[in-house]
């Protein structure tokens, strides 16, 4: 679904339906990983898990922009986006609890949600290394004279690796259709961003390559991503370059689970602030306002959601763990020689 | 059949394998203008293009992360190292992406791909740039790792390890590019994971591969002529390992010698050893011993470089120890 740049009779940008999709997908991924939350403290999810909540208006504006024949590449807080791209509650959470249903058959895990399908390339665990990879789908693409684009989410303490800086100087230097989408929700783990990169707009790393576009992006307003989005796509997949957006944003949760909300690195104070830009509740509100749907409409599409979730948690409890004969397959595959 | 060198074996597999395949290409240092590094590139950029050779910047966990992402959608790369000592800067790619993405994808996304460059030492190119990474490489599951000997092993084998459906690993040698053998002309693998008897003999094994082929090939000629017979088994392949061909020929023999260029700790010659020991532990008349690189990083000097490297002459004291001869 493209944007519409001009805004309809209600004063909003896009269509009615887009718009419920829109506020769908996103509620969707909030209480999908409420839920993961509760199935972690419960000892039904293992590992390390990355919680999303709050970053919804990035994952959900920039992947209603693209195609279904697109790329996505992204980090290992990837549950969003996985959403977001359409991979189902089912699969995700089965995959979670380490079953054969899931959508890596219960070998990657929260940190490595693949769907071949959807061409959803995976969450990634090493920080930086899966924007070499981006840049090499980008290569392939432009191999194959083929038009789709590549987005790439990294987290912004990935602008501090030798790979984001390897990888975006090829990308730009051999015309790749690349998106660079830097999450900054401003901590990697606990290290907050001015403590980490010696550049205040991280968008501005785009000016070491030649005429690579950047720009940042206010992640909690969806359509603001979604606009941004339109002139990235203009660039990466009508001119075939890259593009580097930096979409500011905020994560509720700490790093992982064994992070707490706020403590050490962060004040309360602080995430307060933050809860009031929430990009559901601002979204919500605009369409409310705008009478664009009504309360019960929320109220409904919160049942359904609820209910999905639910589902997806009931499905993952009765799939089965993966076979002991696993163990052994999908290291390498059979060939020829 | 034709006689040539083991450089211009690697460039035919090359350039066969280009012709049959478009979706493979070869990306790296110096491949394309510059024909090679090393000249194993020569001519392909000529004749496939600037998108099937391509010349990146120095660049390694870069341009074998851009490796990584083509065999995701579909490509076939060949990724050059201009020697595996550059590509410690893109291990995290190897290792963490390439070996592991089909186990982590749950079977979705295998990595049709080849890492391929020299291993190994050269001459008195001192400590980083004489390193073998045989053991580092053969460690990871989700890799295979060949190290062609012969010209006939390095076409046969690069093209296999080209059409594989897998990562692969293909660890050449500076010292052996220009060492000459017969090659046939006709398209031909040599299957990976297969050893190659190089030479037969009955008195004792030399279970070797890679550049040490020729080490022990040498010293076999030389213990012939004392009278000593030895089996030369060139594994071919360190990832998956022969294990079959190392056990039939220690039982014929009851003697094995482990001839690698890594160093000692936890090197290829180790896993052989342990191989050896669960298979043929009633058949061996002596400990195994293992000729290898001194246990220091690689020196500049002409005299100590030499003495830090597995040779002839120690293979040979090796052969005569394991047979108790003085």
């Amino acid at each position: 679904m493209a944007a519409k740049k001009k805004t309809d009779s209600k004063g909003l940008p896009g269509d009615a339906d887009q718009r419920r999709a829109l506020l769908h997908s996103m509620i969707l991924q909030r209480r999908f990983e409420e839920k993961v939350g509760e199935a972690y403290a419960l000892g039904k999810i293992g590992g390390f898990c990355h919680l999303y909540i709050g970053q919804e208006g990035v994952s959900t504006g920039v992947i209603s922009m693209l195609r279904p024949d697109d790329y996505i590449i992204t980090t290992y807080r990837d549950h969003g986006q996985a959403l977001a791209r359409g991979l189902t509650p089912r699969a995700i959470m089965a995959e979670l609890f380490g079953r054969i249903d899931g959508c890596s058959r219960g070998k990657g895990g929260s940190m490595h949600l693949f769907d071949r399908h959807l061409n959803f390339l995976g969450g990634h665990g090493i920080v930086g290394g899966h924007v070499p990879i981006a840049a090499g789908v980008g290569f392939a693409i432009k191999y194959r004279g083929g038009d789709q684009v590549i987005a790439c989410f990294m987290g912004e303490s990935v602008v501090n690796t030798g790979a984001f800086h390897e990888a975006l100087n090829m990308a730009a230097l051999w015309k790749l259709p690349c998106l660079f989408i830097i999450e900054n929700n401003k901590y990697g783990m606990g290290t907050a961003v001015e403590r980490a990169a010696a550049i205040k707009d991280l968008s501005r790393r785009s000016e070491a390559y030649d005429g690579m576009h950047g720009e940042y992006v206010d992640g909690q307003d969806v359509f603001a991503v979604r606009e941004s989005m339109e002139r990235a796509l203009e660039t990466a997949r009508r001119e075939s370059k890259p593009v580097l957006l930096e979409i500011r944003t905020y994560r509720y949760m700490g790093h992982s689970m064994s992070d707490a909300v706020s403590g050490t690195y962060r004040t309360k104070a602080e995430l307060d602030e933050y809860l009031k830009r929430d990009p559901i509740n601002l979204l919500k509100a605009r369409m409310l306002d705008a009478g664009d749907i009504a309360e019960s409409d929320v109220a409904a599409m919160e049942q359904e959601i609820k209910a999905t979730c639910q589902d997806a948690w009931d499905f993952a409890d009765a799939s089965p763990e993966p076979p002991l004969e696993a163990l052994y397959e999908d290291v390498l595959v059979d060939t020829t020689s | 059949m034709a006689i040539i060198t083991y450089r211009e074996a690697l460039n035919q597999a090359l350039r066969e394998e280009m012709s049959r395949d478009d979706r493979v290409f070869l990306m790296g240092e110096e491949v394309a203008v510059y024909n090679g590094a090393y000249k194993v590139s020569k001519g392909l950029l000529e004749e496939f293009g600037e998108m099937r050779v391509v010349d990146t910047p120095i660049t390694e966990l870069g341009f074998a992360g851009v490796g990584v992402g083509a065999a995701m959608v579909g490509l076939r790369p060949i990724v050059e190292f201009m020697t595996w000592n550059f590509a410690l800067l893109a291990i995290d790619q190897v290792v963490n992406a390439a070996a592991k993405m089909l186990y982590m994808s749950g079977g979705q996304y295998n990595m049709p791909m080849v890492f391929r460059g020299p291993n190994g030492a050269a001459l008195q190119l001192s400590a980083q740039h004489s390193q073998a990474f045989e053991s580092w490489l053969a460690h990871i599951p989700g890799l295979k790792v060949v190290t062609p000997g012969t010209p006939y092993d390095a076409k046969g084998l690069l093209k296999a390890a080209i059409r594989d459906d897998n990562p692969v690993i293909v660890l050449e040698g500076e010292m052996l590019y220009n060492t000459k053998g017969e090659v046939p002309e006709d398209d031909y693998i040599v299957p990976i994971g297969k050893a190659d008897l190089k030479r037969e003999g009955d008195h004792c094994s030399i279970i070797t591969s890679g550049k040490m082929v020729l080490v022990a090939m040498n010293a076999a000629d030389q213990l012939a002529k004392e009278g000593i017979r030895v089996d030369v088994v060139d594994l071919r392949t360190v990832r998956p390992m022969d294990i079959e061909a190392i056990t039939t020929s220690v039982r014929k023999t009851n003697r094995a010698v482990v001839l690698e260029e890594g160093w000692e700790i936890a090197g290829i010659g180790a896993q052989v050893v342990d191989y050896v020991q669960r298979e043929c532990f009633d058949d061996l008349d002596a400990p195994i011993i293992r000729v290898h690189q001194a246990d220091v990083p690689m020196p500049y000097a002409k005299a100590i470089e030499k003495s830090a490297k597995p040779d002839v002459a120690k293979t040979i004291a090796a052969v005569k120890k394991v047979m108790y001869i003085n």
